[in-house]
């Protein structure tokens, strides 16, 4: 069996942390000291992580009940108060879609409670938990995950925007998806919060009864899936314009949902070389697409 | 599905960490990184990483205790080697791409292209260090019934056999195809592979271990040919024999008759072979080949001699006989008729005989992967694929095999062989087509990479993809290792290795 494992990448800045299917990378800015505790902190905190929450998988693939579900460890509990509120709408969602960002937030908070930094982040496989301390500001390029990925625009948080979290979702990453879309970036509050976010509106980001769209059962893919027989995306065929609006429309009015109900800051969606994005109006975290209109933040931006 | 495969649990228990996947066949787990073919925990990406002799560990137990030193650099590229082995591309979802990774060796920024090649055009030539017979030259080589390759020349102490090739393996029937690619594959990655050989023997060959040849194995190489192994150890028998006949297929020697002799003093005894004298003590076909003494067909070496000269001969004259690798000998003394009698070898005759055993390397069948780096390979490595080949051939660019060291046959294109044994275990694959997937990897400096056209958007650092890597293994000797500046034109004035 691996142990973790650590590594600095070269220039010694980021700290690269893996262990089975999680890989971390961490970087963080304040005096050397300061950084080199915060190091040790993450290093110390990630080695017992994953066996943390092999001890209660079971539980946590399983669909999230609206309230009261007993998991006893710190990630779980973060990953269940992160699904909660969706479970509580009556959507299907398991405590694992907030699996990435809340391993994300919890090194981010042993850094942070062992070590002084002005700005430090946790990347786990694109779900980002952010420490910005005042007047830092963090920007992060979106990559819209196509057959070619495409720069799909800059995202700029500020020390003052709501935003201490980033995720994207989709169906070309590890993780499988109920639904058809390249890509959704999310930013919220947390990142254990922008994780199970981006996995929904993903999910919603779709074509139900399309021809063109390939699915098959969660287990056939992977057999332990915590989708278990939900029909999961493998393929997808040729769409017109039109339906990967349609299909984009369907995600952004998930997006907007969630925006009102204050569970997220903004998203944007891409499918197909179109994209769309739900952000707040005015003060906030901005989220801006390369020619993209500047439209109202609720309505949908061909770009 | 193989009958194995059947007998193979549906789903596996992978233990590379600890989430303990259960993971159905052509089914990967929730890393992605480990996924269940055909019953067997496979590795799915592309890395394994070679570790320098010399080197300390590289990747340290992960530490957790506030007293542990920090390092700051636990894994040290430089000593470490990203190979182009991976789990084989028949997994479904596996798309073969290049690697490109950089890393810094004592001041000088190395890329090293990664990839898994699909070789249509590849064989392999096999050395079988044996005297014995295995073949007339240009027999076909068989292998399942079907003709795999073919008995090419014999060298000193060996046998020669060339298997495989385009011919073989796209040429003829499907079966003829896929046995061929079966075979290289095995044969590649030091499995045992039997053979029979038309007009000749059956033998298992194994990438560095002793052939078997019709069910025996060999155990040593011929100390030389029967010429040889008289100069070689006349003068240990001197005085305490009167005659030495080593017997070998190819040139059996003659004491009394040899320069060596000669030079000992060593009288004339009226022995007489059959067979073709070539030059003094040297005779040629002194019965036919097969497995026997020396390489021949015989099991009583007497049956080379025709009767002593009754001329010179005399009753008591003592002869020793024995093969080119000590296995068989045999001591005689003339009667009064001046036939041989076989009596028990004297104690003091026994060292030479030992000797020559001892003298014989271990008899082993080696084997050299044998490929062309074709368009398209070369293609994932720069936009402009004749600039990789001219680069090599400018002694820029050093091609490697899982590691191992490839020699780049001269002329056109990359046409390399490699010993399959300085391999990482299991480096070889197959795809339906049928063709062999092979780890390639090109190794130079990041100036002479961008210069080629060189992906350079695509480079990672080593250390990234040195956590990727699935397995660790101790490279082969340090003067081979990929990255010695030796290996290079620009690193050949001031020697040195780094």
């Amino acid at each position: 069996m691996n142990a973790p494992v650590a590594a600095f990448l070269p220039g010694g800045r980021r700290l690269h942390l893996q262990h089975g299917p999680i890989d971390l990378i961490i970087e963080a800015w304040g005096g050397a000291a300061e950084r080199d505790r915060a190091h040790r902190a993450a290093i110390a905190r990630f080695d017992t992580i994953l066996n943390e929450l092999v001890a209660e998988l079971a539980l946590l693939r399983r669909p999230c009940p609206p309230s009261g579900l007993a998991v006893k460890g710190v990630v779980a509990r973060r990953m269940f108060a992160a699904v909660q509120p969706f479970a509580a709408d009556g959507l299907f969602v398991t405590p694992m879609a907030a699996v990435a960002g809340a391993v994300a937030e919890e090194v981010l908070d042993h850094m942070l409670s062992a070590a002084d930094l002005d700005k430090a982040y946790v990347n786990n496989g694109g779900d980002i938990a952010l420490h910005l301390g005042e007047g830092e500001r963090f920007d992060v390029a979106m990559i819209a995950l196509d057959a070619m990925p495409a720069d799909g625009g800059r995202v700029t948080i500020e020390a003052g925007d709501p935003v201490r979290g980033i995720a994207t979702s989709g169906r070309h990453g590890r993780s499988i998806s109920l639904g058809i879309a390249d890509s959704v970036t999310v930013l919220a509050q947390s990142a254990a919060m922008a994780d199970a976010a981006a996995t929904l509106i993903a999910n919603a980001v779709d074509l139900p009864g399309h021809p063109a769209v390939m699915r098959q059962s969660a287990t056939s893919v992977r057999h332990d899936s915590d989708l278990g027989e939900r029909l999961v995306v493998t393929g997808l065929g040729a769409l017109t314009r039109n339906e990967i609006d349609a299909a984009l429309g369907r995600g952004l009015a998930a997006a907007v949902d969630m925006r009102a109900a204050g569970r997220i800051a903004a998203a944007a969606l891409f499918l197909r070389g179109r994209s769309m994005v739900a952000e707040a109006v005015g003060r906030g975290a901005t989220c801006r697409l390369p020619g993209a209109l500047q439209v109202d933040g609720l309505e949908a931006i061909p770009a | 599905m193989s009958e194995a495969a059947m007998h193979k649990p549906e789903k596996i228990r992978c233990d590379a960490c600890p989430v303990m996947c259960y993971i159905a066949r052509g089914q990967a787990g929730a890393c992605d990184r480990y996924a269940n073919h055909d019953g067997e925990l496979v590795r799915v990406d592309p890395l394994l990483v070679l570790e320098r002799a010399r080197a300390e560990a590289h990747v340290v137990p992960f530490f957790s205790g506030e007293e542990a030193s920090w390092q700051g650099d636990i894994i040290s590229p430089g000593d470490t080697f990203v190979t182009a082995v991976g789990a084989g591309t028949t997994y479904p979802d596996y798309k073969p791409a290049p690697f490109i990774v950089s890393q810094e060796i004592e001041g000088v920024d190395m890329v090293t292209v990664v990839t898994e090649g699909i070789f249509s055009y590849c064989g392999v030539k096999v050395k079988v260090d044996t005297d014995r017979h295995l073949g007339p030259e240009c027999a076909a080589v068989r292998a399942d019934g079907e003709q795999v390759g073919h008995v090419t020349t014999a060298e000193y102490g060996s046998q020669m056999l060339s298997l495989g090739g385009v011919r073989h393996l796209t040429g003829g029937s499907k079966k003829e195809g896929r046995v061929t690619c079966d075979m290289l594959m095995n044969l590649c990655n030091g499995e045992p592979v039997e053979f029979s050989i038309d007009g000749g023997s059956s033998i298992v060959v194994a990438a560095n271990q002793a052939p078997v040849i019709n069910g025996v194995a060999e155990e040593r190489m011929r100390v030389g040919c029967g010429s040889a192994t008289i100069g070689m150890f006349a003068r240990q028998w001197h005085g305490l024999v009167d005659e030495v006949v080593v017997v070998d297929d190819h040139i059996t020697g003659v004491l009394s008759e040899h320069q060596a002799g000669k030079v000992l003093g060593i009288e004339e005894t009226g022995i007489r072979i059959k067979g073709r004298r070539s030059t003094p003590g040297r005779y040629f076909q002194v019965a036919e080949p097969g497995t026997g003494w020396g390489g021949t067909d015989i099991s009583d070496p007497l049956t080379i001699l025709d009767p002593f000269n009754p001329k010179v001969a005399k009753p008591g004259l003592r002869l020793l006989m024995v093969s080119t690798t000590g296995e068989q000998s045999g001591y005689y003394v003339l009667d009064d008729e001046l036939k041989p009698v076989e009596q028990e070898l004297p104690a003091a005759l026994k060292p030479s005989v030992e000797r020559i055993a001892e003298n014989c390397e271990p008899a082993l069948s080696t084997v050299l992967f044998m490929a062309g780096a074709g368009g398209s390979l070369r293609a994932g490595a720069t936009e402009n694929p004749v600039k990789l080949t001219r680069s090599v051939k400018d002694m820029l660019t050093y091609v490697s095999c899982g590691g191992a060291p490839a020699y780049v046959w001269p002329g056109g294109g990359i046409t390399f062989m490699a010993d399959v044994s300085a391999m990482p275990k299991k480096a070889f694959g197959y795809v339906p087509t049928p063709a062999i997937v092979a780890p390639i990897e090109f190794t130079m400096r990041r100036e002479d990479y961008a210069a080629l056209g060189g992906h350079m958007g695509a480079i990672v650092e080593a250390s990234e993809a040195l956590m990727k890597a699935g397995r660790r293994e101790s490279g082969h000797g340090q003067s081979a290792w990929p990255t010695a500046r030796r290996h290079y034109r620009w690193g050949q004035d001031g020697g040195g290795t780094p």
